[in-house]
């Protein structure tokens, strides 16, 4: 193994399908039109000496190092900002050039630190590495003024700027601007003064930086270096792996020394990303060997018990007796088990083919549950699939973008990056949220051209408006309609949604938004061109989440943005696997690739595969659960990778029902929350530790890659597999591309896919039917995957959530996430990310605040019909009157306190989104807070017996 | 399981087939709908409330949830 750099040709690769052919250095070399003569003689392997240039950012030609002649042309152009032309005859190398580079490199070495012996990037240094390219030996120059006495920031808890080491070649600002689209740095100064600043000459932590690390990866010098490399040396090799975040699913390089990660480096040939990446991504993956890992396995009889450290074997077989005492005593449907888009696919299809051959029933969720489970019903029933519609580089083909209940630049950062990039060159911009996300108006360049400021609660009849208005004034795409639809449910449509009620005017009072500025943005959708709808939780986490995401299934296919790039139906899944995990088969009433229970084929197929007779009946969801083991005909959970005692709505409710179960069995690397409710603690891998895959929003299935050993001594779907044998059902599978195999052997849409494909073409995209194929960047292209081919309207009625504002709960709670946290927090607040956000806040309106007579930082108590907690407030007009917001990052702050049990009407997906409460200014946490706070540290207690008695 | 739970969650999905004119096909996607995402202690206590009750169910569904004890 070895580091194995990624080649640099300098400049981006050209669209073009034109070809040109010229000679450089006398060799004939064929390269699209638009290519630079730097990337063409990269291609054959010539490198011309540059400095300013990286093939991830358009050329500048300001280092003047890449210097050319061509004949018949004049002076020395730089290489890197002069197209290919046919018959050109281009010289890289000379006498004359060779003194021009060597005295460019000798101007800049005048002005830098000769301390390559103790640089962090000694080794790894582009300077260096032009330094000896060019010949320098000497520095005649001995200049009365230098930059070597610039004060280092270090502000960034992961990287230093040290602008002693800058030559001022802006590739650090440009990838903040081209990259990332953030704009946080400029050159600041003329000539000599020039510099690198970040915002106004201020350290980065106080600028606008989003720390992605853009800069970082695209400084040539030691100026913006990594402090995990200033501490701990360069990395010796990098393996190819797949982000564990987000569900984008970047694909990283994670670069080791032995087994100690010491950066992750964005991949250039990552399909999702590009070699982008966030600030998650990026820099934190300290949780993975934080000391807060479990890495034993422990037991206790009673969650009041200490507890107790043991063997893998006395792990495994307790929490087998246990589930099995269990189903002797309440029957063969009182365990059941959870899963999550933290796990990879193999390890959620062995999960679940566990609980439904091993449990012998179906009672198998995945947190997918509490997000995108209306993602999965409303597209299949529409469209036929459970999944967005395109690739993430559809959206450069985009005219027009709607987002709705989505936040793009926190939660799906790298995508938002390229979406910037796109609406940058001209798509306009629509923009359905409650509260304004940065794309409206706070993102260098990018303005909505329409923020529909809608009530929480009101999503339906938002895109009832929408398409009322598209049907009333003939802007539906006929063709597409007859073509490609269901006609007959088209015309049971057509009439509904013309009815007035549906009409802008009549559900103004509903939304809050102007029918004018509805109609205009109904318009601008159908008549745009090309028209792509991303949505996010703000759609999917109400009451009518369902009806909502058939809505904007409905939209796309009346205006035919359907089957071809730049349009679209895209769901923004926000864990790394959320697709995957739902792919294969961790709903209770769906096997793998989305086949119900009841199909008497699939169940046969099953059958016959897993050796084992299987239940035809749809098994408990998660809420479902909860409700069971409260009645007591729920008793035995296992749960891996989630933390329902966080994560899910009304968490009282949740830990009541936790509590009433005789047996939980967590699998995971922390102990979470649930853990401090359970009986069995199986200590799981990141995924830095296991093989698998993920797949992301886009339908990509990419690789996961063990780097290092798992901490725990097992890869988590080697523990499952464990679990099984010890309950009787028997599993030896080696090596996870072998479960990969057998998913494919089971499941159409998968048929095509193994890791001897991923590790080729690095990425699959599914559907992928066979051994051929390469997978379905755009799906619909010709027909729907339902049955007839066709796409299905269906009536989306506007229904009022049960959650009402009364004089008692006045204000309109809503929650969502921000960059540096992911989800639950328990990996991102292990990382210095806390840097950034340390708690979870109350964004309140001024005018409530004012009202209750607030200001920012003052404790204020939130509550609503199920419970109470207490935040700090932070006054913002991002928010509208009548609504507050929050995260829910950190598990003291009790935002779920607060959430309800309403749920979405088809799927139990948590109405999140929409929680009747009063705010009031108080001085102590709240009773559950209290609570809370006095149980953790029980546990924790409980915890460090065990590890002293162990 | 709370029977008032299963009531709203019933009347919930009822609220969305009620939007067919046609009440019929509408019973029928309640009727579906509950069958294939339900677990059998969830039907089969509606199904008692509908049998010794029922008031709280609106017409639609209660007209599904006799059909489903065909089923």
């Amino acid at each position: 193994m070895s580091i194995n750099k990624e080649q640099d040709f300098g400049t981006p690769a050209s669209p073009a399908s034109q070809l040109v052919t010229l000679e450089i250095d006398g060799f004939q070399v064929t390269a699209p039109a638009g290519t630079s003569i730097m990337r063409a003689a990269a291609s054959i392997g010539i490198d011309i000496p540059k400095l300013c240039a990286t093939d991830s950012l358009e050329p500048f030609g300001s280092c003047r190092l890449c210097v050319v002649q061509i004949e018949g042309g004049r002076g020395m152009p730089a290489s890197c900002t002069t197209p290919v032309a046919e018959g050109l005859k281009v010289v890289t190398q000379n006498q004359k050039l060779a003194d021009v580079r060597r005295g460019v490199m000798e101007l800049y070495i005048s002005d830098h630190p000769l301390d390559c012996l103790t640089c962090s990037a000694n080794g790894d240094c582009e300077l260096q590495d032009m330094a000896g390219a060019v010949g320098l030996r000497e520095v005649r120059y001995n200049p009365v003024e230098t930059h070597l006495d610039a004060a280092m920031d270090e502000s960034n808890p992961y990287f230093s700027f040290d602008p002693s080491k800058c030559i001022v070649c802006s590739r650090c600002v440009r990838a903040c601007e081209e990259t990332q689209g953030t704009y946080a740095l400029t050159i600041d100064g003329r000539g000599f003064d020039s510099k690198v600043s970040p915002s106004q000459n201020q350290p980065f932590m106080d600028s606008e930086c989003v720390s992605c690390g853009a800069c970082v990866q695209a400084c040539p010098t030691a100026t913006l270096m990594e402090k995990s490399v200033i501490d701990h040396g360069l990395p010796e090799h990098a393996i190819i792996t797949t982000c564990a975040y987000c569900g984008v699913g970047c694909s990283f390089r994670a670069e080791m020394r032995g087994e100690q990660v010491i950066r992750m480096v964005p991949h250039k040939d990552g399909k999702a990303n590009h070699g982008h990446s966030c600030v998650k991504g990026r820099f934190a993956f300290g949780y993975a060997t934080h000391k807060d890992r479990m890495t034993k396995p422990m037991i206790r009889a009673s969650i009041k018990d200490a507890w107790q450290e043991v063997s893998w074997e006395e792990a495994i077989n307790y929490a087998a007796s246990e589930l099995k005492r269990i189903q002797a005593k309440y029957g063969k449907d009182s365990i059941g088990g959870i899963t999550s888009s933290r796990c990879t696919n193999e390890e959620v299809y062995i999960m679940q083919k566990l609980i439904r051959a091993g449990f012998g029933n179906n009672n198998v969720d995945t947190c997918a549950r509490v997000c995108h489970s209306p993602t999965g019903y409303g597209l299949k029933q529409t469209f036929g699939e459970s999944s967005g519609t395109q690739d993430f580089d559809s959206v450069m083909k985009a005219d027009v973008i709607l987002i709705i209940g989505a936040n793009p630049t926190d939660g799906h950062p790298v995508f938002a990056s390229q979406m910037k990039k796109r609406l940058r060159e001209g798509a306009k911009l629509i923009v359905a949220d409650p509260r304004e996300i940065d794309l409206v108006r706070n993102s260098p360049h990018v303005h909505a051209d329409y923020h529909l400021k809608l009530r929480p609660g009101s999503n339906v009849a938002l895109i009832n408006a929408l398409a009322h208005v598209i049907v009333t004034e003939k802007l539906i795409d006929e063709a597409f309609v007859n073509e490609r639809c269901d006609v007959a449910s088209f015309a049971k449509w057509e009439t509904f949604i013309a009815q007035e009620h549906n009409s802008p005017e009549a559900t103004e009072s509903i939304t809050g938004i102007a029918a004018a500025d509805l109609r205009a943005a109904a318009r601008l959708y159908a008549t745009a061109g090309n028209a792509a709808i991303y949505y996010g939780l703000g759609v999917t986490e109400h009451s009518q989440g369902s009806t909502m995401v058939i809505g904007i299934a409905n939209l796309a296919m009346a205006t035919g943005n359907l089957g071809r790039i730049g349009v679209g139906v895209n769901p923004l899944r926000g864990q790394n696997n959320v697709q995957g995990s739902c792919d294969m088969g961790s709903f209770p009433h769906e096997f793998p690739g989305y086949r119900h229970v009841s199909d008497d084929k699939t169940h046969r197929l099953f059958e016959t595969a897993w050796h084992a007779e299987l239940s035809l009946e749809p098994g408990l969801r998660i809420p479902n659960m909860f409700e069971a083991a409260l009645d007591k005909s729920f008793m035995g959970l296992y749960c891996e990778g989630e933390d329902i005692a966080q994560s899910d709505p009304d968490i009282q409710h949740v830990h009541a029902a936790l509590r009433a179960m005789e047996c939980v069995i967590v699998q995971d690397i922390f102990l979470n929350e649930t853990a401090k409710f359970a009986h069995v603690f199986l200590p799981g891998s990141t995924f830095l530790e296991k093989n698998g895959t993920f797949t992301n929003a886009e339908r990509r299935i990419s690789p996961v890659r063990k780097v290092m050993k798992p901490l725990a001594g097992y890869q988590d779907w080697e523990i499952t597999q464990l679990l099984a044998n010890a309950m009787g059902y028997p599993m030896n599978y080696s090596h996870p591309s072998e479960i990969m195999a057998e998913i494919a052997g089971l499941t159409p849409t998968f048929a095509g896919v193994s890791y001897e494909k991923i590790d080729q073409l690095g990425s699959i995209q599914w559907p992928c039917y066979d051994k051929d194929s390469v997978g379905t960047p755009i799906m619909h292209e010709n027909t729907f995957m339902r049955d007839n081919g066709k796409g299905l309207f269906m009536l989306t009625e506007y229904v009022a959530t049960h959650e009402r504002v009364t004089r008692k709960f006045p204000l309109i709670l809503t929650t969502g996430r921000i960059l540096t946290q992911y989800n639950v927090g328990a990996q991102t607040r292990r990382t210095d990310n806390v840097a950034w956000h340390s708690e979870d806040r109350l964004e309140i309106h001024p005018h409530d605040a004012e009202d209750r007579g607030l200001k920012t930082g003052d404790w204020v108590g939130i509550k609503s019909r199920a419970g109470e907690t207490v935040l700090r407030a932070l006054i913002s007009e991002r928010v509208q009157p009548g609504v507050v917001y929050t995260t829910f990052h950190f598990p003291e702050s009790g935002a779920n306190v607060i959430t309800t049990d309403n749920s979405d009407w088809a799927t139990n997906c948590p109405e999140y989104k929409v929680t009747a409460v009063q705010v009031t200014k108080v001085s102590q946490h709240s009773e559950w807070q209290e609570k809370y706070h006095e149980f953790s540290e029980k546990q924790l207690d409980l915890l460090e017996q065990g590890m002293n008695n162990g | 399981m709370k029977i008032e739970k299963l009531i709203r969650m019933a009347n919930d999905i009822g609220d969305f087939f009620n939007a067919q004119s046609n009440k019929e096909i509408a019973a029928e996607g309640v009727k579906k709908h509950i069958l294939r995402s339900w677990d059998p202690r969830m039907r089969r206590e509606i199904i008692a409330y509908c049998q010794q009750d029922g008031t709280a169910l609106n017409d639609l569904v209660r007209t599904a949830i006799s059909r489903l004890e065909q089923a």
